[in-house]
């Protein structure tokens, strides 16, 4: 039950935040702060019960005429998320309380964060796979938002909709993914199919869509690129999004599937060992080279997931268990990481660590909490990143196949990293030679101390890293309980602050040294930079393949869509005559009971018949417009003969009306139809006509020659006094018995009416040289515009 | 503004539109047990709105209805939306239908099902789609015909 409670306030708050933030300003993400706050006091006290064992558990239908429930379920991994959804969570906003100026759209960027939150929460309790991938889109929709919060930037709005196309397309692979596999093991519950752990080769073709779409949201190679292209979010969101949780949502789903079908699936592992590490080593050399601070803490965070996917995916119960301890550790310092760039940004206004020089004395708190961050990040003992690395290094010292393949991967991406980390802190915080500094550096003397508050969530989350280390006891107990809860046997082991002397801490030590080495000489690498820049990025096959996409759209519109109204209309109708006539062809039973009940009827229809024959004849636009009304009026009345007054109605009200909006159309045409640009040939129209009547014909004496039941009528006639309360049977139709159709329709009519007005807007806005305003509905005044002689005359 | 202002043409509306209109209510709420319904009465209101706007352009259309046509589209639509999720409420069913009767004394039953409300929304919504039409077509034309009589003028 708490579990709903936890949603349904992030619901709640979002709903509040997105209303009165015009009023409060950026006061609104305190209120914002409430629904992560709710969460985290809920997850707390969740917490005794899960470390016992316990699994928090509720239910409740949703669809259930396709049997879809929403179960959620929180075990220990997935309390170990909440606690970092929420905890992070009501941190970032307080950061972004202080990180924003008073603006309008402050309501919004907090409902959209707000929502993010409760989706990660869904998404990291829900059992069941499809509650599970609605929260996942959930998480890529209010990131694109979020990424593009600045809509007036073009290039966020581009970052924005990369990492949505790439995140989204990963989204689609994992709804195909998932409903192999869970078809394969015959439910839709998370935990079931785990359990489960089908095997076959549908089965393994839905893996591999799964991995995809994890691949993707938690930017691995080749997937990687949109990370850093997201780093147009405010800051923020980089720290809460883009490295505390939402790209740790594709870990989430390896981390489950990883231990359950490694061992079935032959090459999971090695993919994963080889997408994970390549992740982590490619992520690493390119932190090394960014000039941005953002930029470099983004490629960090890119091999920190690529880091975290080698351990969890790998399956092995140590392995695992060294993920769950890497993960909970990058999202304390790459969080602090990210809050501190915020920090920098504001006070000195900007990024670029070949401006920024000697500015860590102006914020010794922010300063010193970075550089802890970043030491653990690099694995200096006594932090939690080194604990966590070391447990990485056992876990890969421990293993039975592929041990030296894992051990060096995870030693030279964590000397990247130690490299990258001290490129950060000295990048961002120290006193640099001017020959590394640019001419617009910026003066130490100008850059303001930043807000105490603002330093403030930033410097807890170090107080952490720090905190975790020194007392092990209780948190190597949940990451044991976490492992446990993903693998049978992933909590026999133990987070040790000093294992003793042992090969992983020479190679602790080790990454450490060379790290500083390849920091120092780097320059020594130069030609290996230049080298590895020549290599094709995965951006520009994104590119590519974007532009190839538009192109083959402009191609093939540019042959379905020629522009000629008779040749679509030709087209639709052929397709008409095409595909129902060869069906009728093939020998329908045609029977005519009567050929006119009264001599009244035979005369309207012949009526009918000679205005139809007048519309197609007539030249003169405003009679044919007349003689088409005259059709419609005429079968109005062979509605009232036939005693369907609701029928005649409509009819008659819609002929009438369709007169008078022609009306308005033909005053902008010429008096006379003119001889059309593209000449279909009065034979084909006659032809194309003839079969669509004759067509039309015959269906309709088929349809009510060949009906054997006994048709819904009668049942509707019965039941539309007792069940609908109304004698009107077709109104009880419309408005009871198949009211869904008529709700869609009317959605259907409004949508394309708004549609259709802002399209003859903006022709109009065309016309008239942009003196409109969007959304406006000024009438153009008509005195300077050239019109276009047509209408003059 | 328009050319040729009829009085004839006025005088005979001012009568015309306030019965039609009344006329379009009572199609509307009588249209459970008798022709009519939210589609035909919206259609009539619609009418309304296009004699009115033969007689004095979008301007008189501006008069009759100074609301935007989205509201009308977009309330049509919230409104049937919200009878649906009613349905949750009195049927277990979304678009779940309910009957309600009260006894208003001398005057006698009055009986309402949900139908009613769901058919308001669609009268507005064929009510802000002629309105869109109209706004949309019309005012253009008439920006042509002044421009035009503008041009010629001068």
């Amino acid at each position: 039950m708490q579990l709903v409670v936890a949603l349904a306030a992030h619901v709640l708050v979002a709903l509040v935040v997105g209303l009165t933030g015009r009023r409060l300003g950026r006061h609104v993400l305190l209120l914002a702060a409430l629904a992560p706050a709710i969460a985290f006091g809920i997850a707390v006290s969740a917490t005794p019960a899960v470390l016992d064992g316990e699994v928090v558990r509720m239910s409740a239908d949703w669809v259930p005429g396709m049997g879809l429930t929403v179960d959620l379920a929180l075990d220990a991994f997935g309390l170990l998320f909440w606690w970092i959804i929420a905890g992070v969570g009501v941190l970032i906003m307080l950061y972004a309380w202080r990180y924003f100026e008073d603006r309008d759209d402050l309501g919004r960027f907090a409902a959209l964060l707000v929502t993010f939150a409760g989706a990660m929460l869904l998404l990291t309790s829900a059992d069941d796979v499809y509650a599970l991938f609605v929260a996942w889109e959930i998480t890529s929709i209010t990131s694109y938002l979020l990424i593009g919060f600045n809509d007036r930037d073009t290039a966020a709005r581009a970052s924005a909709l990369q990492a949505l196309l790439v995140t989204g397309g990963g989204g689609l692979a994992l709804l195909g993914g998932l409903v192999l596999v869970s078809q394969g093991a015959g439910t839709s519950s998370l935990s079931g199919i785990l359990a489960a752990a089908p095997t076959g080769g549908v089965v393994e073709a839905g893996l591999v869509l799964v991995l995809l779409g994890a691949m993707t949201k938690s930017a691995q190679v080749p997937f990687h690129f949109w990370l850093p292209g997201a780093m147009s979010a405010p800051t923020p969101v980089s720290a809460y999004l883009h490295s505390a949780t939402m790209v740790k949502a594709g870990i989430y789903l390896l981390a489950r599937f990883g231990p359950a079908f490694a061992p079935s699936v032959d090459w999971w592992t090695t993919t994963l060992v080889v997408v994970g590490g390549s992740t982590m080593l490619l992520g690493g050399w390119r932190a090394l080279r960014e000039t941005d601070l953002k930029a470099l803490l983004a490629f960090g965070t890119v091999s920190q997931l690529g880091f975290i996917v080698l351990l969890v995916g790998h399956g092995d119960p140590e392995m695992v268990f060294a993920g769950v301890a890497v993960l909970l550790a990058h999202s304390l310092f790459k969080a602090t990481l990210f809050m501190s760039v915020g920090v920098v940004d504001h006070a000195a206004h900007t990024r670029d660590v070949r401006r920024l020089q000697g500015i860590g004395r102006i914020m010794p708190v922010t300063a010193v909490a970075a550089t802890l961050a970043a030491a653990s990040m690099a694995g200096v003992i006594p932090l939690f990143g080194f604990v966590s690395k070391e447990a990485a290094l056992y876990a890969a010292y421990h293993l039975d196949a592929g041990k030296l393949v894992v051990l060096g991967l995870i030693t030279a991406g964590s000397v990247l990293t130690a490299a990258y980390a001290i490129r950060f802190v000295r990048g961002a915080f120290l006193n640099k030679p001017d020959d590394e500094l640019r001419g617009d550096a910026v003066d130490p003397a100008d850059v303001h101390a930043p807000d105490r508050l603002f330093e403030l969530p930033g410097a807890l989350l170090t107080v952490l890293t720090v905190v975790f280390a020194l007392v092990l006891a209780p948190i190597d107990e949940v990451v044991a309980l976490a492992a446990g809860s993903l693998v049978e046997g992933g909590d026999g082991f133990h987070l040790e602050l000093w294992h003793g002397l042992g090969i992983p801490l020479y190679l602790s030590t080790g990454i450490l040294v060379l790290g500083a080495i390849l920091w120092r000489w780097q320059s020594l690498a130069a030609p290996l930079f230049r080298l590895s820049e020549r290599v094709p990025e995965a951006r520009s096959a994104y590119r590519g393949g974007l532009r190839g996409l538009f192109e083959l759209a402009d191609r093939t519109v540019a042959i379905v869509q020629p522009g000629s109204l008779p040749i679509y209309l030709g087209v639709i109708l052929m397709t008409l005559v095409i595909l129902p006539g060869t069906v009728l062809l093939r020998g329908v039973p045609i029977e005519i009971e009567e050929f006119a009940s009264s001599p009244l009827q035979a005369a309207v229809a012949a009526g009918i018949v000679a205005a139809a024959i007048g519309t197609a004849v007539v030249r003169k636009r405003l009679s044919t417009v007349l003689l088409l009304g005259g059709v419609g009026f005429g079968v109005a009345v062979l509605f009232v003969l036939h005693g369907a007054p609701d029928l005649a109605l409509t009819q008659l009200l819609i002929d009438t009306l369709s007169i008078g909006i022609f009306v308005l159309v033909l005053r902008k045409l010429p008096e006379n139809f003119t001889a059309p640009a593209f000449r279909l040939g009065n034979g084909v129209r006659i032809v194309i006509s003839l079969a669509v009547g004759g067509l039309v014909t015959i269906m309709a004496l088929a349809v009510t020659t060949v009906r054997t039941g006994a048709g819904s009528a009668d049942q509707f006639l019965a039941r539309a006094l007792p069940e609908g309360g109304g004698k009107n049977v077709v109104n009880v139709i419309l408005t009871d018995f198949r009211a869904l159709d008529t709700l869609g329709e009317v959605t259907v009519l409004a949508v394309a009416a708004v549609g259709v007005l802002s399209m003859v807007r903006a022709t109009r806005q065309d016309d008239d040289g942009s003196e409109v305003e969007p959304g406006t509905d000024t009438p153009g005044d008509g005195e300077d515009a050239a019109e276009p002689a047509e209408v003059a005359s | 503004m328009r050319p040729r202002p009829s009085t004839v043409l006025d005088t005979v509306l001012d009568g015309i539109l306030r019965t039609a209109l009344l006329f379009s209510f009572f199609l509307l709420f009588a249209g459970h047990n008798a022709p009519g319904g939210g589609f035909v009465g919206g259609l009539t209101a619609a009418a309304v709105l296009v004699l009115r706007y033969a007689a004095d352009g979008s301007e008189g259309v501006d008069r009759l209805v100074p609301y935007s046509e989205n509201l009308f589209l977009g309330g049509g639509v919230v409104i049937a939306t919200l009878v649906g999720l009613g349905g949750f409420v009195w049927a277990d069913a979304f678009l779940g239908s309910a009957k309600v009767e009260q006894s208003v004394g001398v005057l006698g039953k009055l009986k309402a099902t949900s139908a009613l409300p769901f058919d308001i929304g669609v009268y507005f919504v064929v009510v802000g789609l002629v309105l869109a039409i109209l706004r949309a077509l019309g005012r253009d034309a008439d920006a042509d015909e002044e421009r035009a009589a503008a041009g010629g003028g001068a």
